[in-house]
């Protein structure tokens, strides 16, 4: 006799309890799924963001005219001298930059009622500055009529790569329709062209007034001079006092505070390390504001705790085994830990402390408080000691720098500048990839 | 640079003194290693570091305790009835230094020479504007008492450099002199290396621990001067925050306190579902080739700098969501909830983007170091995997989940470039996450750029607020490791 009971059925067919048991681990299973997908749908829109919006900045629009440096206008007297030369500002060599763009336009006989004050505004406002650099070091060339490849202003390269489009500058007075008629006449005629941008790598930091000639150079340098402050502090003592942690101190209480002290420390906002760097080293020590030296203290004390974590896993990796050897045919414990368990533990270390550098490389706020921002880095830096010293910029704080400014070219120069950021961070990161697979033991 | 020289100087000596100590180790020996009581490279490391170690220590503590001693003794001889009202020595010591290095420019110009300005008078020289001229500004004209100040901490400063140069030296002569001496082929070199070795070491990892009570005392002695001069009552539990130039400021903590929270919060609305979900499927359902491709991807997401999600806030998220969200008519819902892009959503949402990895990563952590068995056991029983990761799983891990959620709370607490280029700049309590607020983070960096003045409270209120940003988040981690410890111990 077979009873019916409440779960009879066939083991064929699934009961609606089973069914409703199935379509829930199919849910649970699209939740984790999803948000697999969110997470990875995040990365790429990200990623996509980055590189749509700042391969932009390294192309850049030039104009080509045939400028004559006229004699009477920028060496009234005619003698050569360099101090006669330099009295004459960047507003003597305006009417000469006016006459170029004039004598072109005519030449290639486009018709625009342009006046030459709006023909000149097609071009960057460093122009002027540019010839006349040219002609402070070139001074026997005045008299003769040279070729210049401009910077174009930024509104005609944002029309140029699809940034300003013509119903979007009906309150622009910097641009107006006529004008961009002739960028493309003069672009038909290839006095107009857009190029690979070398000075966004290598040239320094512009003012508000000129977003096209603005660069990352002077920054990476500053980043650079911070990152050597970083690696040779930071390395020699995270591992100092790794060694001394991993392998000599004594179980007590000391040790346990300096443990737990540097886990916490690892933790601590970036930012109030900035405060810490703004109260020591600037407001006590008189060190001077926006100094690359103080970035790379402030930055050492960050990336500390990471550097003596990831040193400490690679030397307690070191099998005892080692150690044992090393004491047993006489090495004393600091040359058993110097000669042999240290060599063992460098690739460990050296990619704890490229991972360490990436991090310090990619922070931007504690420089904010050490004033690292809010200044033109215009200057390349002469010397180390300079480079170490003087007021200079570091790649995110310039980053954030053009964040801020209100003209919109600007963006695309801080979205270039993080493709600049994101290459470095990759590269250091791959190698510290490698370095790991390719020198990792397993004991 | 003479600091950088002298370091220079100190490393050439001890390279020198390596060399000659190591030689003269091997010469006692009669050039026989074997009758060396140490290697001969531990008698030349002997010396050097005899001649670097002390020297180099004497230095660092001279270039810390110089300026504080020199400014004592030049702030105790300005008269305190010069000290105009509302302000503190501070003020004028910073005028004195400022003067200080603007006749340091001129002599080093050749605008005014050594004798000059000994004899240079307040009243008739017109200091003020030929310090202006070499880029030296001054706020008012310069006094007499502080004219003799700057004079004396101009000369104590010079006189305390020469000293350094001269103390250092001469240590580090000593240093050679003693080690030098020494060096026979019988003095146990290693041990005496070996020892100093150990020395530095500590030190090394004491500077942790110094790492941690710089930041303390530094903000906590800028938090009793800022507590000197505005109640700690209203910075508590005051409700506005208004700082000002008039001397009026309502400076309080909470608007940027919740500001802080509610972001924080929103981000973690984002990041632990995802995460934790992200983290369950990696860990319970994934394939070996699904994990190894989708952890590291999920990685980069950590890696990424802050400005970049700043960034993202401020061009990306803030004005998409204005789109969505605002411009009347014109906008996709036809709503006008949202003017600018700067909103606590803002902030919120693309924090919680940089918060997934860091939730994912450490809760797979967590539900891995659950025993198998515990599953086993669960889908013997005839539990489906669901239902094992919803009932025996997550219970197991939950107190480390909850640290991990802890964690990130401390994470996005801290969290500066964010909420500063996404969240705005008007601190207020509202619930409108469409609004713009502001956070203790973002606070601190407005107070502290720029030209600041160490003696105003709107400058200082800045270290008050980074006092409690460090123990707030101090707390969460403590908390947190303090759960996830004891529950690792539970299956250990």
């Amino acid at each position: 006799m077979i009873t019916q009971g409440k779960h009879s059925g066939s083991l064929l067919t699934q009961s609606a309890r089973t069914k409703k048991r199935n379509a829930a681990e199919t849910r649970f299973k699209a939740y984790g799924i999803a948000a697999i997908a969110v997470s990875l749908l995040m990365l790429l829109v990200l990623v996509t963001t980055i590189v749509s919006k700042g391969l932009g900045a390294y192309q850049q629009t030039f104009i080509t005219l045939q400028v004559e440096l006229l004699e009477k206008k920028i060496d009234k007297k005619g003698n050569r001298i360099l101090a006669d030369i330099k009295k004459v500002s960047t507003f003597g060599y305006a009417p000469l930059i006016k006459s170029a763009v004039t004598a072109k336009v005519e030449e290639l006989g486009i018709e625009t009622g342009l006046k030459s004050k709006q023909l000149v505004g097609l071009l960057s406002k460093g122009a002027a500055a540019q010839l006349r650099d040219f002609v402070i070091n070139n001074p026997d060339r005045i008299g003769d009529t040279v070729e210049f490849r401009f910077l174009a202003s930024s509104r005609v390269d944002g029309y140029l790569k699809g940034r300003v489009h013509r119903d979007s500058i009906a309150n622009d007075k910097n641009i107006s329709p006529a004008q961009l008629d002739l960028v493309d006449a003069l672009m038909a005629a290839g006095v107009i062209e857009k190029t690979f941008n070398i000075d966004f790598i290598i040239g320094a930091d512009a003012s508000d007034q000129r977003p096209e000639a603005a660069g990352m150079g002077v920054a990476m340098l500053g980043s650079l001079s911070m990152m050597m402050v970083v690696l040779a502090l930071a390395l020699p003592i995270g591992v100092g006092a790794s060694i001394y942690l991993e392998e000599f101190a004594p179980k007590n209480w000391i040790t346990d505070i300096i443990e737990v002290n540097i886990s916490n420390l690892a933790a601590v906002p970036s930012i109030v390390f900035g405060i810490l760097g703004l109260a020591v080293f600037i407001n006590y020590m008189h060190l001077p504001m926006s100094a690359p030296l103080v970035g790379g203290l402030v930055l050492t004390l960050m990336t500390l705790p990471t550097i003596i974590i990831s040193t400490r896993a690679a030397l307690s990796a070191v099998p005892p085994s080692i150690r044992d050897a090393a004491l047993g045919i006489g090495a004393s414990r600091m040359q058993a830990v110097f000669h042999h368990v240290l060599p063992l533990a460098a690739p460990g270390i050296l990619t704890g402390t490229i991972l360490g550098l990436a991090q310090a490389l990619g922070e931007t706020a504690p420089l904010l408080l050490i004033g690292m921002v809010g200044f033109i880095a215009s200057n390349a830096p002469d010397s180390i000691a300079s480079g170490l010293m003087s007021p200079n910029s570091a790649m995110p704080a310039q980053i954030y720098e053009w964040a801020k400014r209100a003209d919109p070219a600007f963006y695309e120069r801080a979205w270039g500048g993080i493709i600049l950021l994101l290459l470095f961070l990759v590269t250091m990161n791959t190698v510290a990839v490698i370095l790991r697979r390719r020198f990792e033991r397993r004991w | 640079m003479t600091t950088f020289w002298l370091v220079a100087c100190l490393i050439l000596l001890s390279a020198a003194g390596f060399a000659l100590g190591r030689h003269r180790a091997l010469a006692s020996a009669g050039g026989q290693v074997r009758n060396l009581h140490s290697l001969p490279n531990y008698y030349g490391a002997n010396v050097a570091l005899s001649i670097s170690v002390p020297a180099l220590a004497v230095l660092a503590v001279w270039l810390l305790a110089q300026p504080m001693f020199i400014e004592t003794r030049v702030a105790s001889t300005i008269p305190s009835h010069l000290i105009p009202e509302n302000t503190n020595i501070g003020l004028m010591m910073s005028d004195v230094r400022r003067i200080s290095e603007g006749l340091n420019i001129a002599i080093s110009q050749g605008i005014m020479s050594k004798s000059e300005v000994v004899f240079l008078d307040a009243e008739t020289s017109d200091l003020r504007s030929r310090l202006g001229s070499l880029g030296i500004a001054l706020g008012s004209d310069v006094r007499p008492e502080i004219l003799d100040a700057a004079r004396s901490y101009r000369s104590m400063s010079h006189d305390g450099r020469l000293m350094m140069t001269i103390v250092v030296g001469l240590l580090a002569l000593i240093g050679f002199s003693r080690s030098y001496g020494r060096t026979d082929k019988d003095y146990r070199a290693r041990n005496v290396v070996e020892r100093g070795v150990m020395g530095l070491l500590i030190v090394a990892a004491s500077l942790a621990v110094l790492t941690t009570v710089g930041i303390v005392f530094s903000m906590l002695f800028e938090t009793v001067n800022f507590f000197g001069q505005h109640g700690w009552r209203d910075f508590f539990f005051g409700t506005t925050w208004a700082p000002n130039f008039r001397g009026d400021s309502e400076l309080s903590m909470l608007p940027l306190l919740w500001g802080t929270l509610y972001i924080s919060f929103i981000a973690l609305l984002v990041a632990v579902p995802v995460g934790l979900f992200a983290a369950i499927y990696l860990s319970e359902y994934a394939t070996a080739t699904t994990r190894s491709f989708a952890k590291p991807l999920l990685e980069i997401l950590a890696g990424i700098p802050t400005i970049v999600y700043g960034l993202f806030a401020l061009l990306t998220v803030g004005p998409m969501l204005v789109k969505v969200f605002g411009r009347g008519d014109q906008g996709l819902l036809g709503l006008d909830w949202m003017s600018g892009a700067t909103s606590v959503l803002t902030a919120g949402l693309v924090m919680g983007i940089m918060l997934i990895p860091f939730v994912s990563s450490l809760s797979d952590d967590i539900i891995n170091a659950v025993p198998q068995s515990m599953r086993d056991g669960s889908l013997g029983l005839g539990a489906t995997k669901s239902e094992t990761v919803r009932q025996v799983v997550i219970p197991a891990a939950l107190p480390g989940i909850v640290g991990a959620v802890l964690l990130a709370a401390s994470r996005a607490i801290g969290e500066t470039m964010i909420v500063v280029m996404g969240a705005g700049a008007i601190a207020k309590l509202s619930v409108n996450p469409l609004e713009s607020m502001t956070t203790i983070t973002t606070r601190i960096v407005s107070q502290l750029t720029g030209d600041t003045d160490f003696s105003s409270p709107e400058t200082l209120v800045a270290f008050a607020l980074g006092l409690s940003l460090f123990v707030l988040t101090l707390g969460l981690n403590i908390l947190a490791l303090y759960i996830v410890r004891t529950y690792r111990e539970q299956y250990d």
